[in-house]
């Protein structure tokens, strides 16, 4: 009985090309699309997670003046070296403290040259941010006091200057004085914000206070929390210390910021969780769209099925044989569909992710519920009213207008 | 090869009191109005209505299409009324074989399929499925036409695809509406001593309805309605 109703629901498909091919299609794309939109936004959600993982989610990061709102800060004084040191004194659970300055240069390797970023800091610097050394080595401590002329460098700034070559033990120069390179930085790739964090060559302090910038100023202290530790209050200390250090009275607002990089974190993963939700919601409404489609091919369709459904149970078929020939074709229609979108989906979703730089998560559950629900809407409405259909006496199930 | 009904000492077909009505109220329509006939084994029946109404309710409810509103339908001593829509299914496959007045046929199907499909249902094998639909065709002169579809079959042709379907499962009764009704009158003849070999050669029991004397002169039995009434029963003694 089930090698018959096969038999049939083939023969009814090849006889109804068109409809089949429309209920197919809507079951495609219903299910490529939601596929597609939660597996792109489930990568980006990833890749936001990995990257201020990558940044140290346990890191603090204290620079003075206010956020007045887009890009605007409030001028106030620089930190000191004095200041972090005194946070690495007085604040538990913090286990490294990395004052620095930084500014806009450019390099010179031979005759190559390129524009980066020179941040001047201790070894804490490393430590804070989660750096690896690809090769080479860190400063000692009889550098960074001398304010020696030596430099570690990030990947693309090695890239960029040396290509293939060995840039240990090379002197590059950086504005007014060349240094050599003692290490290189393992690749960290884009920040959450796009920009290059690789994209940078660190100096001792001391060297970039007297050759660079020609003063004392801190313009940024990296705090790490130990781990397990409440950022919240460390946060919160530092906060107190710096306010204390500053002289500023319990009615004045700070006039430093202390940002806090889990919450940064919490809030960027936030917010990619939204649009992923947003795009799994449009997503959604294709599948629906998909759905109604199925809906109005089978709807319409009826009148020819029932008179067909009359003629079959006219000939002697019974109720069930014909019922099962519908719910044959309706499964094998919204399987056939269901796989091709899958397939699709995935082929997109690669595509789509190699081209935004997204990772490419596999998610399951969306592939089987998306499956699941055009299946359903297939069946539902492939399988029901042929079964008012087959209820019916033959004769009227003919005489079906 | 005809299916042969197991007990032989009641009639094949008996209709006592047989009732038909449509809508209620004004619109109440009898299209029968008790109706009491009774068919052996056989017989070649044609059915003639000059009022235009209930000899095709009559087929249907023969043909086990069509529920009687009241009144008693007997298939070789069952009573149909008491038997369930599985069962009055399996006695269409088994023993009925029904041509229609609109044909009925699958379309955008060829001919071979549509004369196959009372064959599936009986669970027959690929193989013998098809010789047999093939020889159905042969047999209505449709031979060359078996991979066509109804679309591209003139109106006679449809309705031999319709007959050669009705006869592939070798009914025991066969029931045609007005199989010559979409034909010119050297078809008609060729269709009508189609029909009568099947009666006198496959011992096939045929109830035709007709509204023309010529056809009606093929069958060995004449039958009269009017009004929901059979007011005629006329033995032809074969005469043709």
């Amino acid at each position: 009985m089930l090698w018959n109703a096969v038999l049939l629901a083939m023969r009814e498909i090849r006889r109804n090309l068109m409809r089949s091919f429309l209920t197919v299609l809507g079951i495609v794309i219903g299910v490529a699309a939601v596929i597609i939109m939660v597996t792109i936004g489930g990568g980006a959600t990833l890749q936001v997670t990995e990257q201020v993982a990558s940044l140290g989610s346990n890191l603090l990061l204290v620079s003075p003046g206010q956020r007045m709102g887009m890009g605007q800060r409030s001028s106030a004084s620089a930190f000191r070296l004095a200041d972090a040191e005194a946070i690495a004194r007085e604040i538990n659970n913090i286990n490294a403290v990395a004052p620095s300055s930084s500014q806009g240069a450019t390099v010179v390797y031979g005759n190559e040259n390129w524009s980066t970023s020179i941040m001047g800091s201790t070894n804490q610097f490393f430590v804070a941010g989660n750096w690896i050394f690809e090769s080479g080595r860190a400063f000692t401590q009889s550098e960074l006091r001398a304010g020696k002329a030596i430099c570690v460098i990030g990947e693309s700034v090695r890239k960029e200057l040396f290509g293939s070559q060995n840039p240990l033990g090379q002197k590059i120069r950086l504005e007014k004085f060349s240094c050599e390179i003692i290490g290189l930085l393992n690749a960290k790739g884009q920040s959450t914000m796009g920009t290059d964090q690789d994209d940078l060559v660190v100096i001792p302090l001391r060297t970039f206070q007297r050759r660079l910038s020609g003063n004392q100023d801190i313009k940024l202290i990296q705090i790490s929390v130990n781990d397990g530790q409440s950022t919240q209050k460390v946060k919160q200390a530092i906060g107190e210390l710096l306010r204390e250090r500053r002289h500023i009275a319990t009615n004045e607002e700070d006039d430093f910021t202390v940002m806090d990089m889990k919450e940064i974190s919490n809030m960027l993963s936030g917010i990619t969780k939204v649009l992923t939700t947003l795009l799994g919601a449009v997503a959604a409404v294709s599948l629906l769209v998909g759905g109604i489609g199925i809906m109005n091919i089978m709807l319409v369709s009826v009148t020819e099925r029932t008179r067909e459904i009359g003629i079959r149970l006219a000939i002697g078929a019974m109720e069930r044989e014909v019922l099962l020939q519908f719910l044959v074709e309706a499964v094998m229609l919204s399987s056939l569909g269901g796989i091709i979108g899958i397939i699709l989906a995935l082929i997109g979703s690669v595509t789509l992710a190699n081209l935004m730089g997204v990772p490419f998560v596999f998610n399951l559950i969306i592939v089987a519920i998306s499956f699941l629900f055009s299946a359903a809407v297939g069946v539902i409405f492939g399988y029901f009213p042929a079964r008012k259909a087959a209820q019916l006496d033959p004769i009227e199930a003919l005489r079906h207008e | 090869m005809s299916n042969a009904i197991v007990s032989h000492q009641s009639p094949l077909i008996e209709l006592r009191e047989v009732y038909k009505v449509y809508g209620t109220g004004q619109a109440k329509m009898q299209a029968l109005a008790g109706v009491n006939l009774t068919i052996n084994r056989g017989d070649f029946i044609a059915v003639m209505d000059s009022s235009g109404s209930g000899k095709s309710t009559c087929m249907n409810v023969l043909g086990c299409l069509d529920t009687p509103t009241s009144g008693q339908y007997l298939f070789d001593g069952i009573d149909v009324g008491t038997l369930s829509r599985d069962q009055l299914a399996l006695l269409r496959r088994n023993y009925l074989g029904f041509i229609f007045q609109g044909f009925n046929l699958l379309n955008r199907t060829s001919a071979l399929e549509n004369v196959e499909l009372p064959l599936i249902y009986r669970g027959l094998p690929a193989g013998e499925r098809s010789e047999r639909a093939l020889n159905a065709l042969n047999v209505v002169g449709l031979s060359g036409w078996a991979h066509h579809t109804p679309g591209e079959l003139s109106g006679g042709q449809q309705q031999r695809v319709a007959i050669a379907r009705a006869i592939v499962t070798q009914p025991a009764v066969l029931l045609a509406d007005e199989p010559t009704g979409n034909l010119d009158s050297s078809r008609s003849r060729e269709i009508m001593e189609l029909l009568s070999s099947f009666n006198s050669e496959l011992d096939i029991t045929v109830v035709m309805v007709t509204h023309e004397p010529d056809m009606a002169a093929f069958a060995k039995r004449q039958i009269h309605f009017l009004d929901g009434q059979v007011v005629r029963d006329d033995d032809n003694g074969g005469a043709h």
